[in-house]
């Protein structure tokens, strides 16, 4: 792709997630969204730079924070704002909400409120793929506390060992809710535990989404090189609080310093920055912005409007 | 019709859907080393080869969730526990992967898994390979439980399983493995959801689950002498629980017991005793009595082990109270006692 048609796709990205949880936040106090939220605000680069290197036959499985990847893979707002409106319009029809978005017509194929329990999934999701002779990969995004999991060695160990066509995706903000990575974790280095299973390892503390996606292309070329299974170990910085809308410095268990430091490479002020540089114009950037606004402004309407799932549909879906 | 082994059942249960549908995978610890599962994988890996039959890590919950995904891929995996007290480790994929996953689809994925594990007894098996959980696991919406208890029933509830669209929880009673019936050659399924009358009577109704439908038509046999006419009830699915016959039944006996093979507290003779205090209320003549474990680990040593299961003896006491019989001489029955079979050690 030529670079600069590349950094704006990747804007569009970034911005979409942003805008859109900017207006969550902006209207979830009205409380008709009625679902937890874990803000992926800070994370975008990750989300967008991972998900952008994907291509239609890769999978994806994540978090309770996955609506910067549901975004970045998906692109598509009405279901989204619809599920989080609880209404029929969701892509579950409301049964789902914020911690469990879904998307199986995008090969988005679960993510979950229990920390690690979707990494198995995604294991058996490359599990299938390598049975069927399919091509794509299998990518699987956890926070750093999924590392404390057993499900985590377990999925590693049996990838490593089956040479699965995966790609784990370790989205490391140094935080389990309030709790610091170096009161849980005895090790320093997980890329060097990880390589010693045979795993294709990778880093990065960049907010840059394209070096996030450059780093992606590499993985997926090494996986198809050497048929390992990969780790990245991707670095960001929460700006928000744990699950809510708010900010938390206040409470002093991190320092807002340390924020204002990131805040200085926020990556959607980074990629902006980026494409200005690069020779779009002011003009021309607000043009794609405004017609995500309007995207995000529609399909907002939409799910206000939509009707709530029939009362029936508690019993629907349980069993195929 | 011939009659083969529950074992023998169930591995050609796998073995015709395997070779029906290339999508079917077995895998879980042991499964191709020479014993097979008991004998119920014999012949798995040759003929299918190690992509569709092989051994994993010791990660009981990863390997259930990796099911998980396959399924919601277009595979049918069967992940085989040789104890259910090993599948707790995988309680977390469960209860919050496995069952809810198609809900919170809404609707738009299908997990056609199924989860073999085998239910242990005997010769010391002691606390830790000896649980059957059902009612746990029946607890939980989305998963279905199966019980099977002959042979004709590992096969035909077997292939339903593997054809069914739906996380299944298939518990196989180690001892029913030795046991013998009649079993068609071709692949028939036996719907799930579709209780057995295993034999009919009209003076009370007997639903057992497991092993313990053994011990009820032991108990039926040694009481016919007697001229009591006993009704035994397989409901074979205890979830989804289509407990028509059942509810029939005992509105037609007027007494019901329950032997379960599970402790009794908060189990599944609670479900089925609410459920007919609700449906036969009218036509109850007593209320329903619950049969089960000691409500204590199992034990190890033999005479402890003997308290803690219940059996046939315990059953006829239990009808010769409701009805109010006599005492039955039982000096000259003799019961079953499959230790002569199974000498351990698993
Ligand atoms: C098994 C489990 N234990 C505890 C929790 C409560 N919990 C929710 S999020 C979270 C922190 C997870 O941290 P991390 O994996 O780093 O993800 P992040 O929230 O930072 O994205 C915890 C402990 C949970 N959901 N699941
Ligand atoms: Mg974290």
């Amino acid at each position: 792709m030529d670079k600069s048609k590349l950094s704006l796709e990747l804007y569009k990205k970034v911005y979409l997630i942003r805008k859109s949880e900017e207006t969550i936040i902006k209207y979830y106090m009205d409380d008709d969204m009625k679902t937890p939220v874990h803000l992926s605000v800070g994370e975008e680069a990750i989300a967008a730079g991972v998900c952008h290197a994907t291509g239609k036959d890769d999978q994806i499985y994540g978090t309770y924070r996955n609506h910067g990847i549901y975004l970045a893979r998906t692109g598509e707002t009405d279901n989204f704002f619809g599920e989080l409106y609880g209404k029929k319009t969701g892509m579950a029809k409301g049964k789902a909400g914020s911690m469990h978005m879904f998307c199986p017509e995008c090969n988005f194929l679960g993510t979950s409120a229990i920390v690690a329990t979707c990494i198995p999934l995604g294991l058996g999701g490359a599990f299938a793929k390598k049975y069927k002779k399919e091509k794509g990969l299998s990518f699987v995004f956890f926070g750093d506390g999924a590392l404390e999991e057993g499900a985590f060695w377990e999925s590693l160990n049996f990838a490593c060992l089956h040479k699965l066509p995966i790609i784990f995706v370790c989205e490391d903000n140094g935080l389990a809710i309030h709790s610091h990575i170096k009161d849980r974790q005895s090790f320093k280095s997980i890329t060097d535990i990880v390589s010693k299973f045979g795993c294709n390892v990778f880093k990065e503390k960049s907010t840059d989404p394209e070096v996030i996606h450059n780093l992606t292309l590499e993985a997926i070329k090494k996986q198809k090189e050497n048929g390992k299974p990969c780790f990245m170990h991707l670095k960001y910085y929460r700006y928000l609080e744990h699950v809510g809308i708010n900010q938390d410095f206040k409470f002093g268990y991190r320092s807002e310093d340390e924020f204002k430091k990131w805040l200085k490479v926020d990556p959607v002020n980074l990629q902006r920055k980026k494409l200005l540089k690069i020779g779009f114009s002011e003009k021309e950037i607000k043009k794609v912005e405004t017609e995500i606004d309007k995207q995000i402004d529609k399909s907002v309407e939409l799910a206000e409007k939509a009707p709530f799932p029939d009362c029936e549909e508690v019993l629907t879906d349980v069993y195929s | 019709m011939r009659k083969i082994t529950f074992q023998e059942a169930l591995n050609e249960a796998m073995i015709q859907e395997m070779e029906r549908d290339k999508n079917i995978f077995v895998y879980g610890l042991d499964v191709t080393d020479h014993k097979r599962i008991f004998g119920s994988c014999k012949n798995i890996l040759e003929k299918f080869g190690k992509d569709r039959c092989f051994i994993t890590p010791l990660s009981e919950d990863a390997m259930t969730g990796m099911g998980l995904g396959a399924a919601i891929n277009g595979l049918r995996p069967i992940h085989i526990h040789q104890r259910v007290d090993f599948l707790v480790l995988a309680m977390n994929q469960l209860t919050n992967m496995v069952s809810i996953h198609r809900y919170m689809s809404g609707g738009k994925v299908k997990v056609p898994l199924v989860i073999r594990a085998i239910v242990g007894r005997g010769w010391g098996q002691s606390s830790q390979h000896s649980k059957s959980m059902h009612s746990i696991f029946a607890h939980i919406p989305g998963l279905k439980v199966v019980l099977p208890t002959t042979p004709s029933d590992a096969k035909g509830l077997l292939i339903s399983a593997i054809r069914d669209d739906n996380p299944v929880i298939f518990l196989e009673h180690r001892w029913l493995y030795f046991t013998e019936g009649e079993v068609p050659e071709e692949p028939t399924p036996i719907p799930l959801e579709e209780p057995n009358i295993l034999q009919s009577g009209d003076d009370i109704t007997i639903v057992a689950t497991s092993w313990m439908n053994v011990e009820a038509l032991k108990a039926a046999e040694v009481l016919a002498k007697r001229g009591v006419s006993i009704e035994v009830v397989d409901p074979r699915t205890i979830a989804p629980l289509n407990d028509k016959l059942i509810i029939d039944s005992v509105n037609k006996t007027g007494h019901c017991i329950v032997a379960d093979n599970d402790w009794i507290h908060c189990g599944f003779g609670a479900e089925l005793a609410a459920r007919i205090s609700e449906k036969c209320f009218n036509d109850l003549k007593s209320p329903v009595n619950r049969i089960g474990f000691a409500q204590a680990p199992c034990p190890t040593t033999r005479p402890l082990e003997n308290e803690f299961y219940p059996n046939a003896v315990n059953i006829i006491r239990e009808i010769e109270k409701k009805l109010e019989l006599e005492t039955t001489d039982l000096s000259r029955e003799e019961f079953y006692s499959w230790e002569k079979r199974f000498k351990g050690p698993f």
